[in-house]
């Protein structure tokens, strides 16, 4: 925050010119940035699709209600295979992150050098990939059904949930580590008695955080075949059932809001 | 502590206090569990030989990572790259732009209360949709193309960002704030001189992550037809072009890791 | 200054031969420390912060492992020990810690017994499931330090006092011949370090243990110990009887200062900062 001299008086500027100029050069830069992008959008989209948008959202508003509420009995089984996707895949995802988690953590990895790479490769690239393009991957190797969708959300939940460990790791306080060390305890009773207690309650909400956004990830698994509620939406889109199509979304709303009461109602009991 | 009570004590067994003291609790939770795992377990239908099957494929496609192949669909990958990347950074500014004042609003302490139930709403609603979903819904009002993905994307980095940016201003220093309320400042002022100072290095953090997360989920909206790379994706799935399709995953998980940097850069910057 | 009787070969608990410690940083910690403690002698070890106390202490039971020079525990090197053997001879030396150490999120219990996974496997350790004479030895120290009724309290339920007592049990269920005390009155208020100070010595003077406790509050070393010695630098530059802790010795030790206020201060209840 400089202060000028002008004609004798002192003048206060929060920036400098040059500061100044730098400034505006960004803003212009990222509004050009910005015109340039949405130039492209605009080229490929269909504009008078767009101008009869509130038509046929009308339309389809008025198709879709009210939901077709029998179709509900119809769903028992792919709320329960939805259910189990996001348990399982959740499950499997925490048996596999934890020893990723603690081959990633700077200060329980055997070698810096050529594991913990191996590691942080693992958590990146599980985690940068969406659980669909797992599941599309999954069912071009194993098939469609409800398996892939669990080995999906298996997969994405590993990077997740072995990045946050490992961060807690890191975060341990290292007295305690030493103080169980300094008894003669071997490197097992080391990692069970002086580090797995101090990380046990993130642990536990990593897995209720990570089980509430399986939740939410396996009820759409179903629209590229791998099982639970999104196959019905699916189907049910395909012959443009609007009500059904309505109820659907309902149900995954409901899903959607009871996994995330659950998750907070575990989450306070455990903290 | 009498020596009384020492003598009662040894010899005694001693085990470790149950996290849950209620035994019939504790009992049923266990047993509860492991039943609904045998269920859930049970009703997976596995069709073991086509999962046999499918190891050699499986196989195949890690081979294809060493072998990416960028050139054959060259034009498809890097269309479908550019429509993502564009959709990112036009659903960014969007998103971030409208986020604040919805932010502002669903902040208890600086909104009157009608707006800011309003806001409220719009963030659950927002939350409450899967990504993907919204896409079908606007794909089916606007028509195939980047502007439904483009839309979708803002409409999440609205619930994610509003609701953070909420959670900060709800938790900020209240001095800071009335100290410049008490200088006679009007309220555009306040919120320029009390509120803007503490919560704007957290959402330069938080807007580059709500970034990241975009460019992550741009690539699997062109599944349902909402632009960027996931229909080149899908398509080299569909036609068992591992290598091609290694070589997208690459590209994704490559610019990832590059966001996941240059964020981790800049939000130390600013903090 | 040496305590010539105590030379006697049979009679040694631990001797630190030309002990040194060069950090990565190039920090000399320790310069070739010579160092005999006789059987059942409890030690203070004085000093500024930064001279190396807390080092050497590290350095012996080898959670800092030594650049050079020897630790013999009665006739072993610890320094030429491989993990097997390392582990083996950590269960003679119990540790006692500055900010106590405990294992907040177990119970007092755990932690006590946690002084025995030297001596069994990891199953039994992993299922809690002691010998009975270990849970009897843990219940008899918590008596002794007047924590039986918090047996089964969630460590980071208690004061610090309490803690550190607990921490005392964790090193004395080991059966250790010698106690490594690293600031054990540095976390709790001047009362509650007294008779921190005050159990430390009597349980040592009970079971015959030899200790080296690293303190940085002289007041409380003169008081309690029979041997100080004085670090500075990584050196030893005072080795003696509390009495001999003139205040030129103190300034040897600490640097320029008026120490006559520490010397009196001995009977006083207030804590006396010594430390500069």
């Amino acid at each position: 925050m400089p202060v000028l001299e002008k004609d004798g008086a002192q003048i206060w500027r929060r920036h400098t010119l040059r500061e100044k100029l730098v400034r505006w050069f960004g803003w212009l830069l990222g509004l050009l940035v910005f015109a340039i992008c949405w130039q492209i959008i605009s080229e490929s989209t269909t504009w008078f699709f767009v101008w009869d948008a509130p038509r046929i959202a009308n339309d389809i508003w008025t198709r879709a209600t009210p939901p077709r509420w029998e179709y509900i009995t119809q769903l028992g089984r792919p709320i329960w295979d939805t259910l189990n996707i996001a348990t399982l895949g959740t499950i499997i995802a925490l048996f596999l992150a934890v020893p990723v988690a603690f081959l990633a953590a700077r200060n329980t990895t055997p070698s810096a050098l050529f594991i913990r790479p191996v590691a942080l490769l693992i958590i990146v690239s599980t985690r940068s990939i969406n659980s669909l393009i797992w599941a599309l991957l999954l069912i071009a190797i194993i098939g469609p059904g409800v398996f892939a969708g669990v080995i999906a959300i298996a997969i994405r939940s590993i990077g997740f949930c072995a990045k946050l460990l490992y961060e807690a790791i890191e975060e341990i306080d290292h007295t305690q580590v030493e103080a169980i060390t300094a008894t003669g305890a071997s490197r097992w009773q080391v990692m069970a008695y002086g580090i797995v207690p101090q990380i046990l309650p993130a642990f536990a909400g990593i897995a209720v955080f990570r089980w509430d956004i399986n939740i939410r990830e396996s009820t759409v698994l179903g629209l590229v075949g791998a099982g639970g509620i999104g196959l019905q939406l699916s189907s049910s889109l395909n012959v443009l059932a609007w009500p059904q199509v309505s109820l659907i979304l309902l149900v995954i709303l409901a899903a959607v809001v009871i996994s995330e009461w659950v998750s907070a109602k575990v989450r306070g009991a455990i903290i | 502590m009498s020596h009384r009570e020492l003598d009662d004590m040894l010899g005694r067994k001693w085990r470790k206090p149950h996290f849950v003291t209620n035994p019939v609790l504790r009992w049923s939770l266990i047993f509860g569990f492991i039943a609904y795992l045998i269920a859930a377990f049970m009703t997976i239908e596995v069709d073991w030989g086509r999962v046999y099957e499918g190891l050699d494929r499986g196989w195949q496609f890690i081979l294809a990572f060493t072998r990416p192949d960028f050139i054959s669909r060259a034009g498809d990958i890097w269309g479908g790259l550019l429509e993502s990347i564009v959709m990112t950074v036009a659903a960014s500014v969007v998103g971030i732009l409208i986020s604040i004042p919805i932010g502002l609003g669903a902040a208890r302490n600086i909104a009157p209360l009608p707006v800011y139930m309003i806001c409220r709403g719009i963030v659950a609603i927002s939350r409450a949709l899967q990504e993907i979903i919204v896409a079908i819904l606007l794909v089916a009002i606007f028509g195939f193309g980047p502007l439904a993905g483009f839309l979708t994307l803002s409409f999440a980095t609205i619930g994610f960002l509003s609701k953070l940016l909420a959670e900060d201003i709800e938790s900020m220093d209240k001095v800071q704030a009335e100290a410049i309320r008490a200088s006679g400042a009007k309220w555009m002022q306040w919120i320029n001189y009390g509120v803007q100072p503490q919560v704007m290095p957290r959402l330069i953090g938080l807007s580059i992550y709500r970034v990241d997360i975009n460019f992550r989920e741009s690539a699997i909206l062109g599944l349902v037809g909402a632009g960027g790379i996931g229909a080149t994706l899908n398509t080299a799935f569909d036609r068992y072009e591992y290598d091609t399709a290694a070589a997208i995953l690459i590209l994704i998980i490559g610019i990832v890791m590059m966001l996941e940097y240059l964020s981790g850069v800049i939000r130390a910057r600013v903090q | 200054m040496g305590l010539s009787h105590c030379r006697v070969r049979g009679l040694l608990m631990l001797r630190l031969q030309k002990l040194t410690k060069t950090y990565k940083t190039g920090d000399q910690a320790l310069k070739a420390i010579d160092l005999e403690v006789p059987k059942g002698q409890v030690l203070a070890l004085i000093g500024p912060s930064g001279a190396g106390k807390s080092t050497m202490i590290r350095c012996i039971n080898r959670l800092v492992e030594p650049t050079s020079g020897a630790v013999m525990l009665d006739d072993t090197d610890l320094t030429k020990l491989g993990p097997g053997a390392l582990r083996r001879a950590r269960r003679e030396m119990g540790m006692i810690f500055q900010e106590y150490a405990l294992v907040e999120r177990l119970t007092v219990m755990e932690n006590v017994l946690s002084g025995r996974l030297g001596y069994v496997g990891f199953w039994r350790s992993f299922l809690r499931r002691y010998p009975q004479s270990d849970v009897d030895e843990a219940f008899r120290l918590l008596d002794r330090v007047g924590l039986l009724h918090m047996a089964d309290k969630r460590a980071d339920e208690l004061s610090g006092g309490q803690r550190q007592r607990v921490g005392i049990c964790r090193a004395l269920i080991q059966n250790p011949k010698l106690l490594l005390v690293d600031e054990p009155t540095a976390s709790l208020d001047p009362k509650t370090s007294r008779q921190i100070m005050r159990l430390i010595t009597e349980l040592c003077r009970e079971r015959g243990l030899a200790a080296i406790i690293n303190i940085h509050d002289v007041a409380l070393a003169q008081m309690f110990v029979p041997r100080i010695v004085g670090l500075r630098f990584g050196e030893i530059v005072f080795d003696g009887v509390p009495v001999a802790l003139t205040p030129e010795k103190l300034t040897e030790i600490y640097g320029e200062e008026d120490w006559e206020a520490t010397i009196e201060a001995v009977d006083d209840d207030e804590d006396v900062e010594a430390a500069q």
